[in-house]
């Protein structure tokens, strides 16, 4: 009888935790879903979706006669959509209403002014300044252009006059970011040593944060010893170029580069991602449990193999970015110390799925990425497990510790597996000098830093409490083996003693 | 106190003492050797004793070791094999040793070459076991003093084992470290004699099995 109550009460507690929270009950039918994450080993563990597809907009859905061929640039500013339709030579301009729906507004394909063509060629990049000046990586015709807001010309920034480039070189503009002061920084085809700066006048001032050039021992032994002739056939040691950029809201640079070896990203020679500061250096944050290339597991598998080859990254306004891999169609989440958040998508036709995706951006917390292929643009907005972690992570940046454990704790029990979750709940415990508990929430995730911290602190208040006793131990230890040989001293001496 | 206690009591003494010998091998490595097997210092009861503390400590160490040090994937632990990562190497170290020496003068008899290495090993639960404790009670900043303490316990284990095999054998310094690198590379023939030889009764019984199938086939 005992036994059929205790029964009917787990059955009527499922039944009742299955109504309560019947959003959060997944059943994949594949091998892993849709979005995942590598544990501390290192395995996949599936994840509930942390972003959503919300709409995707073909050409015909945003009512564009002439289709979008080959575009290749995505920015978002403000709530202004700009896709470079770079097969079109035009900048197609959309809007985001208050309902989160894109519509078309106008086309920017000309301009009025200044010497030579005044319509693009491939314009692949397009940035706004806070003035409302617009830049636009004209490739075709070799120049960055800087607009006004009515499309009126200003001035132009040609090929880099650096003695170091070839003569021959034709200067391709690829991706450009602005800082507040309307200075550029360039990504161009064909050159390696970093990203070009331009001053607000026009001036180029130099290349920064070029990527270190990259070779094995067995390359370099070889060289040492190889004719001019086979030195002729073989690569040089040359750095690689960078594939994208995106200027953070402090002004730091994030850059990204598909030009990467599956044995360079895991030997740690190579970054994929880069967060370079004024000076070109890298100050990205890298404590998570591996390094920040995407996907771990390279297998051949779908036509595709090798690592992520990333083409786009955005940042979030709390410092956590998230990476396009054009190479797999997926979407790589980081958060401010490096360690993965999110990864999904994969290749294919359906809504989420990618066939060459290669723009990323986000207004808000949505997310907006451009597929190059397809020539559509996709939507996706934080589910309610995201914006959970999203919350979490605010909650901590702002101080709110309490809170922040609290949000960490919920976003626990929709996903018992997610790392970040526990290692949340240890730090805010930290913040709250709740040592002890803390340390518990980091072992288990093997959080060694973070346990070190706590356990400092707990070990130090554990001295404090107990020096007393700590001090009885020392002094006995010291003592009792001392006074033994003097009492053994003593009765020697008695014993020995010729008093009698 | 009939005989038999006696004699009872005094087997565990000299096994005791045996035991206790293994800490003077520790600090007097050429002297301690030397007494080891030339004055019958030490017995195969405590040499055991020592491997199977070896044995035990390495197991306990996944345990009980700080995550900060060592971090286990449970999964795809074999207790088995992971006992076998020492018993294997010491059983080729000890016939290779053996067989090699006894070709040229060595004096060590193969049970003695055992005890010798066994006792050779103690350094390793002396200082591993303290060294579990205090994993538990440093930072990672501090880590440095557990990797290094680790570290000295395999390099003076191995030492000692060289010693070991100088002073049983009755070689004189050079011959002993020719012999030492000549061991290694003993234990990596037998190595590959092994796969071969594994390799070939697979092929053989697949060979037989094949045989056997195809017969069936044609009757």
């Amino acid at each position: 009888m005992k036994k059929i109550r205790v029964l009917a009460l787990i059955l009527s507690a499922f039944a009742v935790s299955t109504l309560i929270f019947p959003s959060y009950a997944y059943a994949s039918s594949d091998d892993h879903g849709y979005t995942y994450r590598y544990d501390y080993w290192e395995d996949v563990q599936d994840s509930p979706d942390v972003f959503a597809v919300n709409e995707s907009y073909t050409s015909a859905d945003l009512g564009l006669e002439i289709p979008m061929k080959n575009p290749q640039g995505l920015y978002a500013h403000d709530d202004r959509i700009y896709i470079c339709d770079t097969g079109n030579n035009r900048i197609v301009e959309l809007t985001r209403d208050d309902g989160n729906h894109l519509s078309f507004t106008r086309f920017i394909d000309s301009f009025s002014g200044g010497e030579g063509a005044n319509t693009f060629a491939s314009p692949t990049d397009i940035a706004i300044s806070d003035n409302g000046n617009i830049f636009i990586a004209d490739q075709g015709n070799a120049r960055i252009l800087k607009l006004d807001k009515d499309l009126n010309y200003i001035m132009e920034f040609g090929k880099p006059d650096d003695t170091a480039l070839d003569k021959s070189l034709v200067f391709q503009p690829y991706k450009i970011v602005i800082d507040t002061a309307e200075r550029v920084y360039c990504v161009a085809r064909g050159i390696n040593k970093g990203l070009c700066k331009y001053e607000q006048d026009g001036t180029f001032s130099g290349f920064i944060g070029a990527l270190p050039a990259t070779y094995n021992l067995w390359d370099y032994l070889w060289k040492k010893i190889a004719s001019q002739e086979q030195l002729a056939k073989m690569n040089a040691f040359v750095p690689t170029e960078y594939d994208n950029l995106y200027m953070d809201y402090e002004g730091f640079i994030y850059v990204v580069t598909g030009n990467v070896k599956e044995e360079d990203l895991e030997s740690g020679q190579v970054n994929a991602v880069r967060k370079l500061n004024l000076l070109g250096n890298d100050i990205l944050v890298r404590n998570g449990d591996y390094d920040n290339y995407g996907d771990l597991y390279m297998g051949d598998g779908g036509g595709h193999q090798g690592p992520s080859l990333f083409s786009d990254v955005t940042v979030f306004d709390n410092d956590t970015y998230v990476c396009l891999d054009r190479n797999r169609g997926r979407v790589f989440g980081y958060d401010d110390q490096g360690r993965m958040m999110f990864a999904f998508g994969g290749n294919g036709n359906e809504d989420g799925f990618f066939n060459w995706a290669i723009g990323i951006e986000h207004i808000g917390n949505d997310l907006y990425i451009l597929d190059q292929q397809t020539a559509t643009i996709v939507t996706f907005s934080l589910t309610e497990f995201g914006e959970m972690v999203f919350q979490a992570i605010d909650e901590f940046d702002h101080g709110d510790y309490n809170a922040s454990g609290e949000t960490w704790k919920k976003v626990m029990e929709l996903n018992g597996n997610y790392d970040l979750a526990y290692i949340g709940i240890g730090r805010s415990l930290l913040r709250q000098e709740k040592y002890q508990e803390a340390m518990d929430y980091f072992e288990v995730k093997y959080d060694d830093e973070n346990y070190s911290k706590a356990f400092k602190q707990y070990r130090k208040e554990w001295v404090e409490d107990n020096i007393v006793v700590i001090v009885i131990c020392i002094l006995a230890l010291f003592l009792v083996p001392m006074s033994i040989g003097r009492i053994r001293k003593i009765k020697h001496d008695v014993d020995t003693a010729d008093i009698f | 106190m009939n005989i038999s206690a006696i004699k009872d009591n005094i087997k565990l003494q000299k096994y005791l003492d045996s035991l206790k010998f293994a800490f003077y091998c520790m600090t007097h490595p050429l002297d301690g050797f030397w007494d080891l097997t030339h004055e019958k210092r030490g017995t195969y009861a405590a040499a055991n004793t020592i491997l199977i503390l070896t044995l035990i400590v390495r197991v306990m160490k996944l345990r009980f070791t700080s995550f900060l040090f060592i971090t286990v994937y449970w999964e795809e632990i074999n207790i088995f094999l992971y006992l076998a990562s020492v018993l294997f190497p010491l059983v080729l170290w000890v016939f290779g040793n053996w067989g090699l020496t006894t070709l040229f003068d060595g004096k060590g008899r193969l049970g003695q070459v055992y005890m010798a290495t066994c006792y050779g090993m103690i350094p390793y639960p002396v200082i591993q076991i303290p060294l579990m404790l205090l994993s538990n009670v440093v930072t990672v900043d501090e880590g440095s003093f557990y990797v290094v303490l680790s570290a000295i316990s395999l390099i003076y284990a191995g030492i000692l084992i060289i010693c070991a095999m100088g002073q049983i054998h009755e070689f004189s310094g050079a011959k002993n470290i020719l012999f030492t690198v000549a061991s290694l590379f003993a234990m990596l023939v037998m190595v590959f004699l092994l796969l071969i030889f594994f390799s070939m009764i697979t092929q053989g019984i697949s060979y037989i099995v094949s045989l056997i199938r195809e017969m069936l086939f044609r009757l």
